[in-house]
Formats: C-alpha cells, sequence, structure tokens
C-alpha cells in the first residue's frame, strides 16, 4: 500500500445547486503510484481539471475523500498540502524576479535564506534558466515562463507535481520541445507528476499511465499501450486515436459481421452467445489484399484521401458499413487503387476489440 | 491616408468642435489664473503683474487656519476611506458571484446615487443629536462625513484593479505554502498598490473640494478653504481667491502628475 502517492476515494463534486447543479466528478476512484507520470486525459468539461483541483486543495469535494501517502488530506487547505502546481496560465506573480518566483514557495516555508538561495539557483540550472535570474516574468517568452513555473512548482520538492495543460499555450515545435523537458524533469527529480491534457498524442507519448475521462467518470485507466490497444468502450477507442466501429453478433465463439462474415475475437465466455456487440478496429490494423484471396472480406473503394506518411482508403462492405484502412503511402505516393475497385479486406484476429456497452 | 476605415476625425468640423469644447473647458481656468497675477484689485481689469493677493492670501490667517483644516480632514477621510474601500473591494471581487452582488455594488456607492443635499441635511440632523447627546463639537464630524462619501471614489479604480487581477495568482501563493495573510502581504497588496494609490488621491481630491456636505455639517469656525471662499465671495470679491484658487490648482495638478509618473514606472 506505501506504494501509492495519491487516492481519491468515491470522490463526488458537484456545481451549483437544485436544478442547476451540474456534477462534474461522478464518483471517481483513482490511485495514483509513487514516482509515475501518470495522465488525466478527456475532452473539455470531463472532471479533470477539477480531480486536480481537488487533489491540491482549490476545491473542496462536495462527497468522498484524497489521500497523500495514506493520510486523509481532504480538509487541508492548499497552502498545508505538500503538493504543488503547475497553473495553465503560469500565474507567475508579475512583480518578483524569475529567482524571487522560484524562491517563493520555500520562502513561505521559512526556509533559512541560504537555503533558498541555493535551492533557486539549482532549479534555475534545472530549467536552464540561470541567465535570467533576475528579469521580471513579463519579459520572458511563453517558453521561458512556462519553465520558471515548472522551476517555482519543483523549488519546494512537493511530494506531487500537479499541472494543468500547461502546454496547451505553446506552438507545435516548443510543445514538443517541453514534452521532452518534462520527461526529463521528472526521471531527474523522481516526484509523482499528475498531467491533465486533452491531447491524446501527448498522453500517449508522456505517460507510464493514463486515466481517460469523461462526463465526470473515469473510463479506463492503464498504460498507454493498453488503452490504445484495449480500450474498454466506444468512448475510449474514439477519443484515444481512430477506430472503426461494426456492429456484430456472436455465434459460435465467433463475431459475425451484417455481410455474413466471421471474424476470430478474444475474450469470449459461452454467456456471449447471440449478444449483439460492437467491434472496433484501428485503421492501421485493416491490410487489403486480391479480392479473391481466401479468408478475406469483399468491399468496394469509396474514396482516397492522401495524409503524407500515409493514405487513407474509405472501404464499404456488402452490408453498407464503413471501414477506413490506413496504408502506409509507397515511395511514389500512389497506393495504386482506384475508386470503385474491389478489394479484399483482412482483420488479424488480435487487432479486433468487443466493447463492452 | 491608405487606412480607408471608419474614422471620426475625418467628420467635417471634427478640428473646429474639438478645440471649441478645449476653449470651453479652459478658458474661465486660464481667466482666473491670469486675475490671481493682477495688480489691481478688479478681477476683470489687467492692470499689471504683481504676487501681491498671493501674498494676502500667505499673511491671511484665516486662510492659513482653513487650508491646514482641510488638509487634515482630506489625509484622515482619504486614509479612512480607502481602507474601507479596500477592504470592500476585495470583499466584492476576491470570492465567487454572489446573489444581490449588483444591489452590494449600489449600497457602497450610494453617495454617488443620493443628492449631495439630502445626505447634508441628513447628516445635519444626525450629528446635532450626537453633538447634543456628547458635548463634542470637533472636527470628527467632517471627517466622518467626507470619509463616508470618499468611499465609492476610493472603491471605483480598487475594484477595477482587482478585477483585471488573475486570480490564479492568489491560489499560486496558497498552492506556494504562502497562509491568507501572507499571500494578501506578499502579492494581493503589492499589485493592488496602484489601484490603492489612485483610490487615495482621487478621495483626497474629492474631499478638499467639497463644499455642500461641509457647509452644512461643520460648526463655527471650521471653515474649509472652499467654505473659506464661498464666505469671502459673498462680500467683495478680490483676486486674493483668485491666488488661493491657483495655488489648488497647482497643488491638484501636481498630485496628480506624481501618481501618473508613480504608476507609469510601475508598467
Amino acid at each position: 500500500m506505501n506504494d501509492i502517492a495519491v487516492e481519491a476515494r468515491n470522490a463526488v463534486k458537484t456545481f451549483g445547486q437544485g436544478d442547476h447543479a451540474v456534477r462534474a466528478l461522478d464518483d471517481v476512484s483513482v490511485t495514483i503510484r509513487k514516482g509515475e507520470f501518470f495522465t488525466l486525459l478527456g475532452p473539455s468539461g470531463c472532471g479533470k481539471t477539477t480531480l486536480l483541483r481537488l487533489i491540491a486543495g482549490f476545491e473542496m469535494p462536495t462527497g468522498g475523500q484524497i489521500l497523500l501517502d495514506g493520510a486523509d488530506i481532504t480538509d487541508l487547505p492548499p497552502n498545508k498540502r505538500p503538493v504543488n502546481t503547475v497553473f495553465q496560465s503560469y500565474a507567475l506573480f508579475p512583480h518578483l524576479t524569475v529567482a524571487e518566483n522560484v524562491g517563493f514557495g520555500l520562502e513561505m516555508l521559512n526556509r533559512p535564506k541560504a537555503e533558498v538561495r541555493q535551492t533557486t539557483e539549482r532549479m534555475l540550472a534545472l530549467v536552464k534558466l540561470e541567465a535570467l535570474a533576475g528579469r521580471k516574468t513579463s519579459q520572458l517568452s511563453g517558453g521561458q515562463q512556462q519553465r520558471v513555473a515548472l522551476a517555482r512548482a519543483l523549488a519546494p520538492q512537493p511530494k506531487v507535481l500537479l499541472l494543468d495543460e500547461p502546454l496547451s499555450a505553446l506552438d507545435l515545435k516548443l510543445r514538443k520541445e517541453m514534452q521532452t523537458e518534462l520527461k526529463r524533469l521528472q526521471h531527474e527529480t523522481g516526484i509523482t507528476f499528475i498531467f491533465v491534457t486533452h491531447d491524446q498524442e501527448e498522453a500517449l507519448t508522456m505517460s507510464d499511465r493514463i486515466g481517460v475521462m469523461s462526463a465526470g467518470k473515469i473510463q479506463q485507466i492503464g498504460s498507454p499501450r493498453d488503452i490504445y490497444t484495449r480500450p474498454v468502450n466506444r468512448f475510449v477507442a474514439s477519443f484515444i486515436g481512430e477506430s472503426n466501429f461494426l456492429p456484430a453478433t456472436i455465434v459460435q465463439g465467433a463475431a459475425r459481421l451484417g455481410s455474413g462474415h466471421s471474424l476470430a475475437v478474444e475474450g469470449l465466455t459461452p454467456v456471449d452467445e447471440g449478444r449483439k456487440v460492437t467491434l472496433a478496429v484501428r485503421p492501421e490494423q485493416v491490410r487489403l489484399t486480391a479480392e479473391d484471396e481466401a479468408d478475406t472480406i469483399r468491399a468496394t473503394v469509396r474514396d482516397l484521401v492522401y495524409f503524407g506518411t500515409d493514405t487513407h482508403c474509405h472501404l464499404m462492405l456488402s452490408d453498407g458499413e464503413e471501414v477506413v484502412a490506413r496504408l502506409q503511402s509507397p515511395a511514389s505516393g500512389d497506393a495504386g487503387l482506384s475508386e470503385g475497385q474491389i478489394v479484399g479486406l483482412r482483420l488479424a484476429p488480435g487487432a479486433v476489440q468487443v466493447l463492452g456497452d | 491616408m491608405a487606412d480607408r476605415s471608419f474614422s471620426v476625425s475625418r467628420i467635417p468640423g471634427f478640428a473646429a468642435v474639438a478645440i471649441l469644447a478645449f476653449v470651453i473647458l479652459y478658458l474661465p481656468i486660464f481667466t482666473l489664473v491670469i486675475y490671481a497675477f493682477n495688480a489691481s484689485k478688479s478681477i476683470a481689469v489687467w492692470e499689471g503683474f504683481s504676487l501681491q493677493w498671493f501674498e494676502a492670501a500667505w499673511a491671511n490667517r484665516q486662510v492659513k487656519e482653513a487650508t491646514l483644516r482641510s488638509l487634515i480632514i482630506a489625509s484622515s477621510a482619504s486614509v479612512i476611506a480607502t481602507t474601507v474601500a479596500t477592504m470592500a473591494a476585495l470583499g466584492t471581487t476576491r470570492r465567487a458571484a454572489f446573489k444581490g452582488q449588483t444591489f452590494v455594488y449600489v449600497m457602497i456607492n450610494q453617495p454617488l446615487m443620493v443628492p449631495e443635499i439630502v445626505t447634508a441635511v441628513a447628516l445635519l440632523i444626525f450629528f446635532a443629536s450626537i453633538k447634543v447627546a456628547t458635548g463634542y463639537q470637533g472636527l470628527g464630524y467632517l471627517i466622518a462625513a467626507h470619509s463616508a462619501f470618499c468611499v465609492p471614489f476610493a472603491y471605483l479604480p480598487i475594484r477595477a484593479r482587482l478585477e483585471g487581477m488573475d486570480l490564479s495568482l492568489e491560489t499560486a501563493a496558497a498552492d506556494l505554502y504562502a497562509t491568507p495573510w501572507r499571500t494578501f502581504r506578499r502579492v494581493t497588496l503589492p499589485l493592488l498598490l496602484p489601484g490603492i494609490i489612485a483610490g487615495a488621491m482621487l478621495a483626497f481630491v474629492i474631499s478638499l473640494d467639497d463644499v455642500v456636505i461641509t457647509e452644512f455639517v461643520k460648526s463655527g469656525g471650521q471653515d474649509t478653504l472652499p467654505t473659506y471662499m464661498l464666505g469671502q465671495l459673498r462680500r467683495a470679491i478680490t483676486p486674493e481667491v483668485n491666488a488661493i484658487s491657483t495655488a489648488l490648482l497647482v497643488l491638484t495638478v501636481l498630485l496628480l502628475s506624481a501618481f501618473f509618473l508613480l504608476t507609469r514606472k510601475k508598467e
């Protein structure tokens, strides 16, 4: 149990009252391990920032508990929680210099002046801003402000660092740089990071584990690979990456499509027999073959969209269902297909996921 | 002239109207200042340059006393009003929106809504009963009255400044282990200071300038500079009044310029 950094138990948060009440968090329970890079991923309004603010202490839960290192901190004000936040807007103090911003937390903890100065210098070195220590924060670029916000939040050596969409204000190139930088900082400090984002690519590339949220609930928790390859429901399958959804019926331990083809799927039990289900298949797992090859599903090419690295081929099955195949573009850029062409379509057994409701 | 978009400055007569407006605004003040330096007793016929009216005002014991009284009242009232206004502004902006918010704003700004003469009469009657009950006759009544009507003038710039300040700064301070008091001292107050100074200066100038409420509330021998000047006008008018007005004008311009320089450096 003592490898758990943060735990939310049945956390509920409602805003407003009576008929206007909004349930931002609906009975959320999650445990975050020490030293891990945990990402809360979801569309805006899914409750991810609310959960972060409950952990920071900026909001009080309507119900449930927040635990830090096994201790109940639900009623502690933010200034008594050994947790620091990197804000989306950075929230740097405009009347203080870069160094004063970074040293603020330690100063408030009444640490000796020498320690504040040393730690500030070390933190500025960590984010490579030693040269700007005496500047006002308004004289810095967006990327530099981001680094100051990081150094300021890391300086008091919190048990957990909370990051509220910290990269959303940066342009693409800088964002990529900061993603690498954040991973490096997490490795070097060993601090538990809880990162909030709506960017699925960011979540997949940076996290040890991801909690996918929607409508105030956690939909799935798992490693990036788990979440991508074995989504539990339609929301997760469509929010992270792209998916083809196909209705099917379970017949004799296989999924039968409307077109009459049977697909081998994993993890079925006898009680599933006869159930109507939805199958999810990633576009890059759809292979095209010649139409007369054995064990393939016949499909008609409806549309071809060129994306550079790959080409999206929109196909129609005999029952009218649409499937998108993502084909790696050959050197010539021409996938060798044309609209109206009949092709064979093959789905690898491991690539087909049966979704829950 | 490449920009063909709408501009008020291209409407015919724009320059003429603008100049006329400035003349109407400043000509009377300009005339007043000129005649403060008149060598004769007239405030309408120019008879040469002289500083005699400034000397006369300076030597006038009543003017000195009234000036001192005005300054005491204005400083006390602006300090009290600014403190109250700062607390009111914090109380109305540093929290979630609440029911009856607009009503509270209106209540705080009461002196801007109620005609000054009504407040003056009300205070006259109210203070009269206190005077009878306590026997106290001092400047306290004037300071209290001025403090009260100065609150909204201090409140407006302070609230405007607070509303422009991101609440996440205080959240960040709390996140970095600052207690509510230290958050106020280290983050809110330093950032709010230009607003507080602006509020205090406005309150000071408003108090210095007040005639109506002062005239009703003051006891005998408690003339402020404006009520003294009003009293003088009932008798013979001499350029001494111009001289005093000019001095007041210079003081106000100096205060406001100092404030602008101060706040511009902050930015």
